[in-house]
């Protein structure tokens, strides 16, 4: 899917120069990335190079500290907002890693969120009627069992089961800017593509995505407008979709042998 | 941005809503402790001589005992029994006779409590009996409950109105000698609530007792005693708070249960809510209490549920003794010690009757520097064949100042007998409040949400108007997280 680049488009994201670690260890060292509303941009890299962490600074998550660079979201400095006010003014992130929350019903999780994220937008809460009605709509979509509905958020669901389980919050939460760090990691084929076709139900001229993934396979179903390479940090290589299949073909020393010359933002 | 610590400390830290004085006359005795104290309240409350002598025989045990320092984990200045004022009364007239003879201002400060004492604005059927200080101001649909001929009042009128109830059952699950507290309460107990629930009645609403300590330097020593004949039922709530003061008060109640015939079955539940002191520990109540049950009848039950939030040191161990063949014990427990509060809380279940069951649950929440200890005894006798016993201890920790222990004590003297005991100690992660904040979520409702999904199992246990207090208490809405 693409969408006319002629026109003028305002970026949603705009990452300048980031760098951002964790104490004295330096993981970001400067990222450069535009992400355009109706993109689908793919961050492939390997182990360590710093992909959940460029995920976990655009979401806020205090673990890193921004050293140098900034983030554009929207027009508005991402960087200076709390991690809830990013995601009420429409970042979302599916997490590698989701997080369990024992006696918390997945259904009261995710209708506090949306309501949360409604108040911010001056709307009115959903009652648990309506609530029930969107939600039930969008389970259908991901072939989600009902009972992870009364579930304890991620507990004790497989692999798996968390993974779909994002997606379906995603797709509840209706967000602009999606990041999914990981979310083919621990899928069997069969729910790798009925997690696809859910992520491309949402694409929208008024949404982006950053997936990241580190197999050529997911981009298959979620075919990517970019394809960019993570490595130590920065950004050095991009291209279009059939960067990923080269890049399984080749691997990541291919990258590293490449001239530095191609590396930094695309365009 | 503040960090995750940073919320958890607000968390704690939020103000005690309930710390306010009233101001209204009070009679009182004198400060100290000698037996014409005692004589002196017994006089007040027009007790027959029985009685006295039971508080004299008390007393003159509690003389001979040494104030308990049990657990190493509970510290505190000593207690100066001399300095305490044993009785305080809202200077009145006679117990008034119905809602419109309450002093306005007691009126008043049960509203500002979330207490109505008007019968018919209670929406859901509660009875309510007001304890201010050491009396019992006004007791709600008396009347009503007395067609079914069920006694709902206070204990002094019990005393007047059902001597014999009274005697025949008075200290018959808690000794005057029981302990240090329990003798010292049997002494100079004052007033607290009375319940007899006839043969094969259930009692159609819950019956509530809101206990308030308002007066400076006293220390309040309740007594209830709930009795429930041969298939009855009652649901019975306390509450209690008290306004906020720099020195410490003693709270010092007895709460005896006796679920007489085969069926009969008491569900006791407390949100207890006593001042905890500021968040340098200056000041709160000390809440020592001793509350007891015993099943005898066959297949009788005994549930206590607690919500312990506030008091400087709570030190409380509802238990059962299931005499009963097939008799049941419950003990559900949300304790919640922030800044420098103390509880050290837990049950005893005494398995005596055979095929008795018993099931623990306790839940303890430490947050500043708050210490938590669970302790708790499962006795399984000679004769209890096939007892079975589940005990689930978990502990969360918000912060790292905090402490949480578990002392599961398991003595089992019957081959036939199953105890399986779990326990688990976690802390709120600051991925847990990420993940929620990445949600749209603030970190306090985050908080909210994992100590609430914390306490769930407890919370489900609680009748609902008291579910939704308990909720309140920890800063939360109620819809869908529990239940
Ligand atoms: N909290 C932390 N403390 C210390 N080091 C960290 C922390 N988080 C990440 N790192 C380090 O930063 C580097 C990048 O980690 P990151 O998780 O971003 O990698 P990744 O590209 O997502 O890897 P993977 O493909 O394995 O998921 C790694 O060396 C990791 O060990
Ligand atoms: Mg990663």
């Amino acid at each position: 899917m693409e969408f006319p680049v002629g026109e003028k488009q305002t970026a949603m994201l705009t990452i300048t120069n980031l760098h951002a670690g964790v104490g004295d260890k330096k993981i970001l060292r400067g990222v450069n990335l535009q992400v355009n509303a109706g993109e689908v941009h793919a961050i492939m890299g390997p182990n360590g190079s710093g992909k959940s962490t460029l995920a976990g600074v655009l979401a806020g998550r205090e673990t890193f500290e921004v050293t140098e660079g900034e983030v554009l979201y929207e027009g508005k400095n991402l960087l200076a907002m709390d991690p809830e006010e990013r995601a009420a003014e429409g970042l979302f992130l599916a997490f590698q890693y989701p997080v369990e929350i024992p006696g918390v019903t997945n259904n009261y999780f995710l209708r506090a969120a949306l309501n949360a994220i409604r108040k911010h937008r001056g709307e009115p809460e959903v009652d648990a009627a309506a609530f029930l009605k969107l939600v039930k709509e969008k389970m259908r979509i991901l072939h989600m069992p009902e009972d992870l509905l009364k579930r304890s958020v991620n507990e004790g669901f497989s692999g798996g089961e968390k993974k779909r389980n994002e997606i379906f919050q995603m797709a509840v939460l209706d967000p602009k800017l999606c990041v999914l760090d990981e979310t083919d990691s621990g899928l069997d084929i069969d729910a790798l593509r009925v997690v696809a076709d859910g992520v491309n139900a949402l694409r929208s001229p008024h949404r982006a995505m950053i997936v990241i993934t580190h197999y050529q396979r997911l981009l298959q179903y979620i075919v990517p407008d970019f394809v960019h390479v993570l490595s130590e940090g920065r950004i050095v290589l991009s291209g279009g979709k059939e960067l990923a299949l080269e890049l399984e073909a080749r691997g990541y020393d291919w990258v590293k042998e490449r001239e530095p010359a191609l590396s930094g933002a695309r365009r | 941005m503040s960090t995750a610590t940073d919320t958890i400390e607000q968390f704690t830290s939020q103000e005690y809503k309930w710390g306010f004085v009233t101001d209204i006359e009070s009679e009182t005795v004198p400060r100290g402790l000698n037996e014409e104290i005692i004589r002196l309240i017994s006089a007040k409350k027009r007790e027959p001589d029985w009685l006295l002598q039971w508080r004299l025989k008390a007393y003159r045990h509690w003389l001979t005992m040494e104030e308990p320092r049990w657990w190493p984990n509970l510290t505190y200045a000593k207690i100066d029994y001399n300095d305490i004022i044993y009785y305080a009364a809202p200077k009145a007239q006679k117990k008034p006779k119905s809602l419109d003879e309450v002093d306005p201002e007691l009126r008043r400060t049960f509203e500002k409590l979330g207490i109505s004492l008007e019968e018919q604005k209670r929406l859901t059927g509660v009875a309510v009996d007001a304890v201010f200080d050491s009396v019992s101001v006004v007791t709600t649909f008396k009347e009503k409950l007395a067609e079914l001929g069920i006694i709902f009042c206070s204990f002094s009128e019990a005393v007047q109105e059902h001597p014999d109830l009274v005697r025949k059952y008075l200290g018959s699950v808690v000794p005057y000698n029981d302990n240090f507290f329990a003798a010292l309460n049997s002494a100079v107990f004052s007033d607290g609530s009375f319940v007899y629930i006839p043969k094969g009645v259930r009692c159609p609403m819950e019956l509530s007792t809101y206990f308030r300590i308002n007066a400076r330097e006293t220390g309040q020593f309740e007594r209830t005693l709930i009795i429930c004949e041969e298939g009855g039922y009652v649901s019975y709530l306390e509450g209690c708070t008290a306004p906020m003061r720099d020195e410490n008060q003693l709270h010092a109640a007895v709460v005896e249960l006796v679920a007489i015939g085969d069926h009969a079955q008491i569900k006791y539940s407390t949100v207890q809510n006593w001042y905890p002191g500021d968040k340098d520990g200056k000041g709160g109540i000390y809440n020592f209490v001793t509350k007891r049950g015993a099943c005898r009848g066959r297949a009788s039950k005994i549930s206590w549920t607690q919500v312990e939030t506030g008091s400087a040191i709570t030190w409380k161990y509802p238990s059962c003794i299931l005499q009963g063949d097939d008799s049941v014990g419950e003990f559900y427990s949300v304790a919640l010690t922030n800044h420098y509060q103390q509880a050290d809380t837990g049950t005893k279940m005494i398995h005596v009757g055979k095929n008795t069951r018993s099931t623990i649950v306790s839940k303890g929440i430490s947050a500043g520097h708050g210490q938590n200890t669970y302790r708790g005894l499962v006795k399984v006798l000679k004769g209890a064949a096939y007892a079975r016993n589940y005990s689930q201890c978990d502990s969360l920790l918000l912060g790292d100042k905090c402490g949480a222990h578990t002392f599961p004590y398991i003595e089992v003297k019957n081959t036939t007998a199953t105890v399986e005991h779990e326990a688990s100690t976690s802390k709120i992660g600051e991925d847990q409040i990420f993940y929620c904040n990445q949600r749209g979520l603030s970190k306090e409702d985050a908080v909210n949400m994992i100590v609430n999904g914390f306490c769930k199992d407890v919370f489900r246990e609680l009748p609902m108007e008291f579910a939704v207090e308990a909720q309140k208490l920890l800063g939360v809405s109620l819809e869908g997280s529990v239940g």
